[in-house]
């Protein structure tokens, strides 16, 4: 059986690779892979890589297939093709004990009080009961919980029952922290709590990989990021990889309208008077770099008011590399999202 | 792989689920019901039985209409005075005739109740009433009439009467109800443990914490532990209701009737009965576990819940039938039936004293409960969790 696997590692190793991140060892690493749902295809050969104690992203819109992904990733559900690898074992559900995970729905046992809950949860994990109980104690006091540690969780706020299942998603230390759809629910003041838990998360090593249809999520947490739509990850890789491949926009503002400065911007370049004198001009940074054009802007005597070169943000990237369809629906299910 | 990073294993997993729905469930409203539960079935016992009672103490019984002429009536009345000492007769009552009675008006007379109505003479008698009245009262009513005829009242002799326990007739007919109330125990019990378990479920796809727990452990552990929970919180409710009895056997032991004792011994019976039970239970919760958790949605449970429950009790009228036929090809289908093993089997230590299809049997039902564990974890896994089997490129 092992020796399968390890065939079909080797036959794995031969397809195309998503983008190297660096040399840092990968948490996870999946390739091809692929599930059928009946008749629907909803993984279509997903290669994603995770470096060790990164934050990752899966970015795409509702029914793109992050959760299947993520089940996949987890080994809750098997994938028809392909193969995933989570810290070297392509078994990832038997190395329960180092993983974590949140799922998109929300569940916790009403009757069970939160330090209870907490520790059940780390229980299965491995984590023995009084152990579990001592740090969930700790941790609901350390989130500001601490006047709930006795209360049932059916006495609990949406707000406070989320974060006490968060707390039970950590409490047995795991390397690997999987959320889906971690925002979804949480009020401006838990969102950024949960970033910053995030953070401190990786801070400390854990690799943490987290899926989204929110933009501003991922591009703040993030070091890598998997697009995805249809079922595809069309870019997997950085997202400064992803802003840079769209290339950053100038924007110009100068007093005169011509001159023979006007050959030192590209082709395309855009033009907007002003009522009451003066131009802005919209270009590409030319491939020739900022101190040439800035040179023959004022050999050139173009009179230049203001000058600003404004990169492409993650949007953007989503737009260029996911397409039109797949960012209109990513916007939607963002509004759809935002607590009242 | 080590153990600090393995999963914990399918006993360790079940034993975390078992532990906390064990807790969950002893202090939850649904156990307390359960508790209560042969509460309810020894009142509506209590009450049907006085209600019974009450009802054949109102009703009057039937007499026998006495319609000979006077002199014979007479002889007629002591000669029943006589026998009714030694034999059960029917009440009688004189009515005045001439010969010309009416015997369907007496039949028919509302105020007095007559079964059957005796004319003619003691020479010719003649007995009108119902077919089946007349086969009851015909031997009764010619013993007092040949008492009457002979007109001596001879001395009926005196009998010492030397009282049993026991006997082959009585003691398999008592069995047989050791048997009966034997497998309505189990059934009722099980019946009542299944519908927890149904509940149980019905709050676990409410809290949507299927998806943690499948994340964490084998499902296979999550069924494990469920159906072990229960059988743990019937055990509490067993021990509960035999202390009870016990209690009640200790102080009025002297004044309950005595048991029928089964084949096996009471205390082996009542061993085989709990692990018939156990069996039982686990095999029909298996079922219904299954069925549940395929659900799409709770008001889907509820429904799709109706055909285990016919099985059930299918399986409880096939033992029951089975149990009245011992050695026939209905009670080995019984018997070896997964569903109905535990039942007819219960039913067998009552009535028979070999021991050997007892062990067989208890393998042969765990082996059963095994396989439904695991096709249930498997078809969960497959339809709710939407997993198939993984189809990975081979290496050619």
């Amino acid at each position: 059986m092992r020796r399968i696997a390890d065939a079909m590692l080797t036959d794995a190793a031969a397809m195309p690779r998503p983008p190297a991140v660096d040399s840092t060892p990968l948490a996870i690493e999946a390739r091809g892979l692929v599930k059928r749902f009946d008749d629907t295809l909803a993984v279509d050969g997903i290669d994603i890589a995770v470096p060790e104690g990164a934050i990752y992203g899966i970015l795409g819109p509702n029914g793109a297939g992050k959760t299947t992904t993520l089940r996949m990733l987890l080994g809750i559900i098997d994938p028809d093709e392909g193969v995933r690898r989570v810290f070297g074992h392509d078994r990832p559900h038997e190395i329960a004990r180092l993983i974590g995970y949140l799922p998109e729905e929300r569940g916790l046992y009403p009757s069970m009080r939160c330090d209870e809950a907490i520790a059940f949860m780390g229980a299965l994990r491995g984590l023995p009961l009084a152990e579990g109980k001592r740090r969930g104690r700790a941790l609901l006091e350390e989130h500001g919980l601490g006047h709930a540690v006795d209360r049932k969780i059916r006495a609990l706020s949406k707000g406070m029952a989320q974060t006490v299942q968060l707390l039970g998603t950590l409490v047995h230390h795991p390397r690997l922290v999987v959320f889906d759809e971690p925002f979804s629910g949480l009020d401006a003041l838990n969102q950024g709590k949960l970033e910053r838990m995030i953070r401190r998360l990786a801070e400390n090593g854990t690799t943490v990989i987290f899926s989204t249809h929110v933009i501003h999520h991922a591009e703040r947490l993030c070091n890598d990021v998997a697009i995805i739509a249809n079922g595809k990850v069309p870019y997997a890789g950085s997202v400064d990889a992803a802003r840079d491949r769209i290339p950053a926009q100038v924007r110009l503002e100068t007093r005169d309208g011509d001159g023979a400065w006007l050959r030192a911007l590209p082709p395309g370049t855009e033009r907007e008077s002003k009522a009451g004198g003066g131009h802005f001009w919209y270009f590409p940074l030319p491939e020739t770099g900022i101190e040439r054009l800035m040179r023959d802007l004022i050999e050139g005597e173009a009179g230049v008011l203001s000058f600003s070169v404004e990169r492409a943000g993650l949007h953007d990237a989503f737009v260029e590399i996911a397409g039109e369809a797949a960012a209109r629906a990513l916007d939607a299910d963002a509004q759809d999202t935002v607590p009242a | 792989m080590s153990r600090d990073t393995a999963r914990l294993g399918l006993w360790n997993a079940a034993y975390v689920v078992a532990r906390r729905d064990f807790h969950a469930i002893l202090f939850s409203k649904a156990f307390i019901l359960f508790l209560l539960g042969p509460l309810f079935f020894i009142a509506i016992s209590l009450v049907a039985g006085t209600l019974g009672a009450k009802a054949a103490d109102s009703a009057a019984p039937a007499r026998l209409a006495v319609a000979l002429p006077a002199a014979e009536a007479a002889r007629f009345e002591r000669a029943h005075a006589y026998l009714e000492d030694a034999v059960r007769l029917p009440p009688i009552q004189t009515v005045p005739s001439d010969g010309t009675h009416d015997s369907a008006a007496l039949l028919t007379d509302a105020s007095a109740n007559f079964g059957a109505v005796l004319g003619g003479s003691l020479a010719a008698p003649r007995l009108a009433g119902t077919q089946e009245r007349l086969e009851s009262w015909r031997g009764e009513v010619a013993l007092i009439i040949a008492q009457a005829r002979g007109g001596r009242e001879e001395a009926i002799p005196a009998i010492t009467l030397e009282p049993t326990q026991t006997s082959v007739a009585t003691q398999r007919s008592a069995r047989v109800a050791t048997a009966t109330g034997a497998i309505t125990l189990l059934f009722l019990l099980t019946m009542l443990l299944a519908g927890m378990v149904l509940s149980n479920l019905v709050e676990e796809k409410a809290n949507k914490i299927i998806e943690i727990l499948a994340a964490a452990i084998p499902m296979d552990a999550v069924f494990l532990g469920k159906l072990l929970a229960m059988l743990a919180l019937s055990f509490v409710g067993i021990a509960v209701w035999g202390s009870l009895v016990l209690v009640a056997v200790a102080l009025g032991g002297a004044a309950l009737p005595p048991l029928p004792v089964p084949a096996v011994g009471w205390p082996l019976f009542v061993a085989l009965f709990v692990l018939y039970f156990s069996m039982a239970y686990l095999l029909i919760g298996s079922v219904f576990l299954t069925i549940g958790s395929m659900a799409p949605t709770v008001r889907d449970v509820q429904t799709i819940s109706m055909p285990a429950t016919i099985l059930q009790l299918a399986v409880f009228f096939l033992a029951t039938f089975a149990m009245n036929a011992p050695g026939s090809p209905i009670e080995l289908f019984a018997a070896i039936f997964p569903l109905s093993s535990p039942y007819a089997m219960v039913a067998r230590a009552a009535q028979s004293a070999v021991l050997w299809p007892h062990l067989a049997a208890l393998v042969w039902q765990a082996a059963w409960v095994a396989l439904f564990v695991r096709t249930g974890a498997t078809l969960f896994r497959r339809k709710v969790m939407k997993s198939g089997p993984a189809r990975r490129p081979v290496k050619a």
